[in-house]
């Protein structure tokens, strides 16, 4: 196995024993980037120099640890090659959010998990591509260019964290950041067999994070396995003075909480997400996943989420109206993209705004426009509100006998590029079972628990507020029954891939 | 597509377009009529909710409201917020007139 192929637990073993160099680490993974990017796609910006530098500095750290006999005191990420979704600012090196709007902004300053990351001693490979402005389930939405499954080309790799999935898929870094405001994590990690966390509410400072729904979106982890997805989590979380909606709640050590035995959870099965009409196949394999957990020692009880049937309504309602309002700030005087014959102030603004956005962030801008327009505020963004009360109310009344809810993260596989592009409320109905967990703001992770037709599966378990530590050890015993069937995609088939 | 089956009237997805400052050519609009309206037929569904004496949820986990000493601390360099900028004059970010220009413009 290549270095770019390990887990970040792994290769921090081979760091600390002196076995392998960062350099060698990041060497492994531009190697890869050098054989399948231009069939992958994964990223938007790489930063090679860079990166070699944070490794050479990663190198030295370790080697003074050694020395010095303070290896206990180095994060497992130290040396380690990661990727940020190119939503997540980082000083000096451009940050698009796949958008022509910003096709040329270079922030001053790094989002706090970026900054975060980097001073644990992480080497940060570079950004990834996503749909515009995270708006989409396919990173088809991009203004740059399609980003491919690893598992199939012509496939995918979900979104809108895809390029994010897509690089940690497909060796071009170890672990990757993305943003999920309705399922952009967990969807990607479901379609490229990795493991995909969208922590809780308020548990990751966002600033610097470019904000598309503030009441939803959260930052999280897309890994190759629970354990690594524990370490990230572990260096992201926590109060960021900087961003006043981040929790004060500590941080607790989510590693150590993997190594405890205690199999005596109750899970959750919602009747509405296992209904018929759930392809059969994802089904069985969700089923198999619910038994492998009884199997392991967990009780399994039937709930029911009676008003689930409105989370996507409530959900596009109230995401757009926070993004036509997030977005306003796109306007062409500060920063980003400014049209160029546009006389007047106003002038400027339309053109500039028509001119960056794609058709998907315009769509949805306007819906959210038309959802907090005085005519429409009552009947569409207040009632979308109190349906997430009942929503939170349905979430957290069977998360008071259940440690987690166990449901499919996406009802199909990686779908077809080009398949969906031209029905906008198809694609909506895919975050069918990912958006209740941003509506009442509990942690939910994807795990990979299958594969059908060649294509990864992904199980979501959905849990108590700040108790991230529970999922993981759920998460961990569903990977040690399910996920050895689902490693990696087929990497022959990516070095056939090149030549197309 | 029959015009007359779509819920947003082409008025008002002009009248939606104006107000999120969005230029929409004749085709567009057509299709963002369209789209909307689909969209919309979708989102209808929550009306038959009911939600009556039902809170709202701004955010799902609410934190106080947050103070902190009023103690000066570094800002971002000038120069580097100022490199963004898609037009500038020295240390200001250059726009176009707003009186005259908002008189030639309307």
């Amino acid at each position: 196995m290549k270095l770019c192929d390990m887990t970040i637990h792994e290769l921090a073993a081979l760091l600390r024993a002196g076995e392998v160099t960062s350099t060698e680490i990041t060497e492994s993974v531009f190697d890869r980037i050098d054989q399948v990017e231009e069939s992958v796609g994964a990223y938007v910006t790489t930063a090679r120099d860079q990166a070699f530098e944070q490794a050479a500095a990663a190198d030295k750290r370790l080697l003074q640890a050694r020395k010095r006999g303070s290896l206990s005191d180095i994060s497992p990420l130290m040396g380690i090659p990661l990727a940020l979704k190119d939503n997540i600012c980082t000083r000096g090196i451009r940050t698009t959010c796949a958008s022509k709007m910003l096709a040329d902004f270079v922030p001053p300053y790094d989002a706090t998990v970026a900054r975060r990351l980097g001073d644990l001693g992480a080497v940060i490979v570079g950004k990834t591509n996503m749909d515009e402005f995270a708006m989409g389930s396919s990173t088809e939405n991009s203004a740059f260019h399609v980003t491919r499954n690893p598992w199939d080309f012509e496939r995918v790799p979900g979104g809108s964290s895809g390029g994010s999935a897509a690089a940690v898929a497909a060796g071009e870094a170890i672990g990757a950041l993305g943003t999920d405001t309705g399922g952009s994590v967990r969807q990607p990690a479901s379609f490229c067999g990795l493991v995909g966390l969208k922590p809780t509410y308020a548990r990751v400072s966002r600033y610097g994070v470019v904000a598309f729904s503030s009441s939803l979106d959260q930052v999280g982890p897309i890994t190759r396995d629970v354990w690594d997805c524990a370490i990230m989590l572990r260096a992201i979380a926590g109060r960021d003075e900087r961003d006043a909606t981040s929790s004060p709640e500590p941080v607790p050590d989510y590693c150590g909480s993997l190594k405890e035995t205690d199999r005596d959870f109750t899970i959750g099965v919602p009747s509405e997400f296992m209904h018929s009409g759930l392809d059969s196949g994802i089904r069985e394999l969700i089923d198999n996943a619910v038994r492998a957990l009884e199997d392991a020692g967990a009780r399994i009880v039937e709930v029911s989420l009676p008003h689930s049937d409105y989370a996507i309504a409530v959900y596009y309602l109230i995401a757009t109206a926070e993004a036509s309002s997030n977005l306003a700030r796109m306007d062409g005087i500060r920063y980003g993209f400014r049209a160029e014959d546009a006389h007047g102030v106003q002038a400027v603004i339309r053109q500039s705004r028509s001119e960056g956005f794609g058709p998907e962030v315009k769509r949805r801008i306007m819906l959210g426009t038309h959802a907090l327009s005085s005519k429409h505020y009552d009947e569409y963004y207040l009632k979308a509100l109190k349906a997430r009360t009942l929503i939170l109310g349905d979430v957290k009344e069977v998360l008071e006998k259940c440690d987690c809810i166990i449901s499919p993260t996406s009802p199909t596989v990686a779908f077809r590029i080009g398949e969906k592009l031209d029905d906008p409320v198809a694609l909506y109905l895919m975050d069918v079972y990912t958006t209740i967990a941003n509506l009442s703001g509990m942690p939910a992770v994807s795990v990979p628990c299958g594969t059908l037709k060649g294509l990864p599966v992904g199980a979501q378990l959905i849990g108590r507020a700040f108790d991230e530590g529970t999922l993981f050890r759920i998460a961990h015993l569903l990977e040690q029954a399910c996920g050895e069937s689902v490693k990696r995609p087929p990497l022959e088939a990516m070095k056939g891939g090149r030549d197309r | 597509m029959v015009v007359s089956e779509l819920s947003i009237s082409k008025e008002e997805t002009a009248h939606i377009a104006e107000l999120a400052r969005l230029s929409l050519n004749e085709s567009e609009l057509a299709q963002a009529q369209h789209d909307l309206s689909e969209i919309i037929d979708y989102m209808n569904k929550i009306a038959g909710l009911n939600t009556d004496g039902v809170a709202l949820t701004i955010q799902p986990c609410p934190v106080a409201n947050v103070w902190r000493e009023d103690v000066v601390l570094p800002s971002l360099n000038r120069e580097e917020v100022l490199a963004n900028a898609p037009d500038r004059q020295g240390e200001f970010f250059r726009v176009p007139r707003i009186i005259e220009a908002e008189g030639a413009d309307e």
